[in-house]
């Protein structure tokens, strides 16, 4: 239980960031949209993570189905553009969701079942299976290119590439995926999807100080933030930066910088150090998993959550462009949440169905 | 499975990676982003220290505080509406019913491109617009914040002038917070105080959520002046009547005799210093009288500069009490210079002479010493402190012009320019023919020093300029038996607590080159004036009993003009010296005599 463990101490400090991040906001229904939305996950978690996998496996072609059929969804009418992406669906007034979080959920699983359901004497997924998965993932990967939403299609690269490796197929696959990965950066440049706000990201990595007051105001007040925190932080709810909203998107993408101000480097390591214990046992649970299946979505689960953790956490230091990815687990986000914490259980399904395979084999 | 340890590595690998960076922000450079994060998040604003007040010799105030409903705009948040906030301007403007151009221009920050109306403040400091604002109107202020966003009603301390236009040149203005003119600028260190400082916090929009941190002001020190409001009110009161034209100048100095301290400093024009506090408008502020006629109004001093005459022919060794023939005219050169409506007085002693006024026997003393070469009248000019500031504790004062041999000299190059190009700028054609005639004269001469000059110097015609003041100055050593003071307004600087922070006493800037005797004599003679002399119809029925006031009338001529009207006087007990100056006023016992004998006597009553 050490996973899910960890996923709740991580989406409990999450709630305490959120509202310290909203304390000065006069719509104070943020943390409690966060509050219901942990509870539904952590609902959800403890369910899928007593799911027996092949139980799972059944639904999951319709899983996949729902998935695209909501990505293209928020390319029609029903989606609703929110800082210039197509990225929510609005099922009643308040209640919306992002489909491309629900997303990363099922490619996983979809992902895992070319690569993860070796055929007799096989020992690692075939030129068929593989080129199943491409398809597979190539459908969302295409989706989320349109509305546009880079950082999504970076963490499903992610997914591809870590249930592509942990499945055991031929690392040249990898190379292709790369390949592919440039050639569809090509792509879009040529198709104009890649706006000018794209390299200008990448130009204030370059030189932030030039771009502290335009397109860098962002990274250049987050590390403001977060540098201000110094070793022990300004305390919880004692952030002058957090309070006077210096760092826009401060509660979704930005939340990391709420901890590096008001728990300093302590907070923020400790959060660092949370994710990658949880991602290190992540590891491991695929490791010891019994069957190839359940390897598969524990690594994709892991690469996952690890490229998210990684790209959110290094915008908000100024190691990467600011790219617009939710912190897993601790960011104000409901789909993000609850996808998030299904995952979680997921990795402690693929533990459990081990187990209880062990077991039964000793009965 | 090896591909599992290569991810775990590299899952370990990223994580060490954020923990280094956040290493680096927050502990190796946090220092740096500590300072960065206090200067976006918070603004210093200074706060107003309470202006020190001025009082009168009684401690009655000249100038107090006072609290106004005011109407103020914070350059910050309007600039961050729409269009820069012309449209709540504009409602303001329809509200307080002023034009929009008038509010728009007072909100300006001053710059080198802006010139006034404009705000001289720090942009953070609200900006006050309008005062005096009905309750009505900044009620409805208060009560739609969102219609105002920038706007702000509130109470706070603005100068009040208890005496009204009452010496508004001595007392001078602020702008902004600081004093322009008058005591406000001379003293405007010890009046200000110490502006104290609030560090406020801001949010992202700029928008104060709170105070970090307050350090008080201190408040300024009050002055307390010599000036008397009683005697200065009636000083205003006697100018004002004598000053009948419209428009006109003059003024009224009245000092301590003994100590060279000012008790009352009248000019005309002048102007209700109010206007200030409500803003000035470009137009308005052209049309201000902001010159001090006391002080730096300049006017030749007619016959009260005999009075430095019998002390320069003293000195040349002439005895005062021999007898002069006082004709009706006497040739200088080739002119004849004439008495003051050509009487003919007969014998006079140099007594008789400043009683009656007599003109011609101070022209046969100026042409005699011409005549030797000997400079005493000139001398006894500058020792009588003219042609110098008198270093009066106001600033902006005239000098005035003692007219020399090196001065005449000097200005005789300039002469014959203008005996070549005329006066084309002068409008009036006779004036400008009497100018280039005289340019013509002086070049002709080679500048030197003539006859005539010396002639007309003797009897304070001429070149020769005074301000009110230094005559006062001047009179006030010969009450006080030669000593010229620097005057003085402020009395003492008192801290907030009362305390005396310093005590101000007049410097002693010089000693009359007379003797005792002379100027004996010469007080002798000027109480004659007023009794029997030139003055004694403005002064018929005075209780010389109860003053002694003794004095000396001037009739100065102005080319063109109506004559400028003096009157000089001073008395033993009260210790007085009162100046009366009348600009295109007539003569002297016409105008300015009878001005001062009102101020005498609202002085004894």
């Amino acid at each position: 239980m050490i996973v899910p463990g960890l996923a709740v101490a991580l989406s409990g400090t999450g709630l305490l960031l959120v509202w310290s991040a909203t304390r000065t906001q006069p719509d104070q229904s943020l943390l409690v949209r966060q509050a219901v939305a942990v509870g539904i996950g952590l609902a959800l978690m403890w369910l899928v993570s007593r799911l027996d996998l092949r139980v799972l496996r059944a639904y999951v072609p319709l899983g996949y189905a729902i998935a695209v059929g909501s990505l293209v969804g928020v390319l029609t009418p029903l989606g609703v553009r929110v800082n210039g992406q197509h990225s929510w669906i609005v099922l009643a007034p308040g209640v919306q969701f992002q489909p491309a979080e629900f997303a990363k959920l099922a490619l996983v699983l979809a992902l895992a079942m070319p690569l993860g359901e070796l055929r007799e004497g096989e020992r690692r997924p075939g030129f068929g299976a593989v080129l199943t998965a491409l398809a597979l993932a190539a459908i969302p990967m295409a989706l989320i290119v349109l509305q546009p939403d880079p950082g999504t299609l970076i963490v499903f690269c992610a997914i591809l590439a870590g249930v592509i490796l942990v499945s055991g197929a031929r690392l040249r696959w990898l190379a292709v995926l790369a390949f592919g990965a440039a050639a569809t950066v090509v792509a879009a440049w040529q198709a104009g999807l890649v706006r000018p706000h794209h390299v200008e990201r990448l130009m204030v990595l370059a030189d932030p100080a030039s771009y502290a007051s335009g397109i860098g105001y962002n990274a250049a007040q987050a590390r403001i933030a977060i540098g201000s925190g110094g070793l022990a932080g300004k305390g919880l709810f004692n952030g002058e930066q957090t309070a006077g909203h210096f760092v826009p998107e401060q509660h979704t993408d930005f939340i990391f910088t709420v901890a590096g101000e008001e728990l300093g480097f302590a907070g923020g390591a400790a959060i660092v150090v949370l994710l990658g214990v949880l991602l290190w046992r992540g590891v491991g649970i695929a490791a010891r998993s019994g069957s190839p299946y359940g390897r598969v979505v524990a690594g994709g689960v892991v690469c996952w959550l690890a490229a998210q953790s990684f790209v959110n956490v290094g915008m908000t230091l100024g190691l990467l462009p600011i790219i617009g990815v939710p912190l897993p687990l601790v960011s104000y986000g409901g789909s993000s949440t609850v996808a998030c914490l299904v995952a979680v259980g997921l990795l402690e399904a693929v533990r459990r169905g081990r187990a209880s395979a062990w077991a039964r084999d000793l009965r | 499975m090896v591909r599992l340890r290569v991810l775990r590595v590299l899952i370990a690998a990223l994580m060490v990676t954020l923990l280094g960076r956040l290493w680096l922000l927050q502990v190796v450079e946090g220092g740096t982003y500590t300072k960065a994060a206090a200067d976006t998040r918070t603004r210093t604003v200074p706060v107003p220290a309470t202006r020190g007040q001025i009082l009168d010799v009684h401690l009655r105030p000249l100038v107090a505080n006072r609290s106004r409903p005011v109407v103020t705009v914070d350059h910050v948040t309007l600039g961050l509406q729409p269009g820069g906030g012309r449209a709540v301007l504009t409602r303001l403007a329809g509200l307080l019913r002023v034009p929009y151009g008038e509010l728009e221009a007072k909100t300006r920050l001053c710059g080198p491109e802006v010139a006034q109306p404009c705000w001289p403040g720090s942009p953070y400091s609200p900006i006050p617009v309008a005062e005096q604002v009905e309750v009505a109107r900044a009620l409805r202020i208060a009560e739609h914040p969102r219609d105002f966003p920038g706007v702000s009603v509130e109470l706070r301390p603005v100068r009040w002038y208890p005496l009204g236009s009452g010496a508004a040149h001595t007392l001078g203005y602020l702008q902004g917070e600081h004093g322009q003119a008058g005591l406000e600028s001379a003293y405007d260190r010890e009046l200000a105080g110490r502006p104290g400082s609030r560090n406020v916090a801001v949010d992202n929009t700029g928008k104060v959520v709170r105070t970090v941190e307050e350090r008080a002001p201190a408040p300024g020190d009050t002055l307390v002046t010599s000036i008397d409001a009683r005697v200065q009110g009636i000083a205003e009161r006697a100018l004002a009547g004598a000053v009948s034209r419209p428009g006109g100048k003059g003024a009224a100095v009245v000092l301590e005799s003994a100590t060279g301290r000012v008790v009352a400093l009248a000019s005309q024009p002048t102007y209700d210093p109010g206007v200030w506090t409500d803003g000035v408008s470009a137009a308005e502020y052209r049309g201000l009288p902001l010159h001090s006629s006391a002080l730096q109004g300049q006017w030749a001093p007619g016959s009260t500069w005999k009075v430095v005459s019998v002390a320069g022919a003293a000195a040349a060794g002439y005895r005062l009490e021999a007898a002069y023939d006082c004709p009706s005219s006497y040739t200088v050169g080739n002119r004849a210079f004439r008495n003051f409506a050509s009487a003919d007085l007969g014998e006079l002693t140099m007594h008789g002479a400043l009683v009656k006024s007599c003109d011609t026997i101070f022209y046969r003393l100026a042409d005699e010493l011409w005549r030797k070469g000997d400079q005493a009248l000139e001398r006894a000019a500058k020792g009588f402190a003219f042609g110098t500031a008198t270093g009066v504790d106001l600033p902006g004062e005239g000098a005035g012009l003692v007219p020399d041999r090196r001065w005449k000299a000097a200005t005789g190059a300039a002469s014959c320019k203008r005996a070549e190009s005329g006066y084309p700028e002068e409008k009036d054609s006779a004036r400008a023919a009497y100018l280039t005639r005289l340019a013509k004269d002086n070049c002709s001469s080679g500048g030197a020093w003539q006859a005539g000059d010396a002639a007309n110097l003797s009897i304070g015609q001429g070149d020769v300029l005074v301000t009110p003041l230094q005559l006062a100055r001047a009179y006030a050593a010969v009450a006080n038996g030669g000593t010229l003071f620097s005057p003085r307004v402020g009395l003492r600087v008192l801290r907030p607590d009362g305390e005396v922070a310093r005590t101000i006493t007049p410097p002693v800037t010089g000693r009359l080159p007379a003797s005792a005797p002379t100027l004996a004599f010469i007080r002798a003679a000027l109480a004659d004036v007023p009794r029997t002399g030139t003055a004694s119809g403005a002064f018929e029925g005075f209780p010389f009993d109860r003053a002694a006031v003794a004095g000396k009338t001037g009739t100065a001529e102005a080319y063109g003009r109506q004559d400028t009207s003096w009157f000089a006087s001073f008395a033993p007990d009260p210790g007085y010296t009162v100046v009366v100056v009348v600009s295109e006023g007539g003569r002297g016992a016409e105008v300015a005599a009878p001005a001062a004998r009102e101020i005498w006597e609202g002085i004894l009553s």
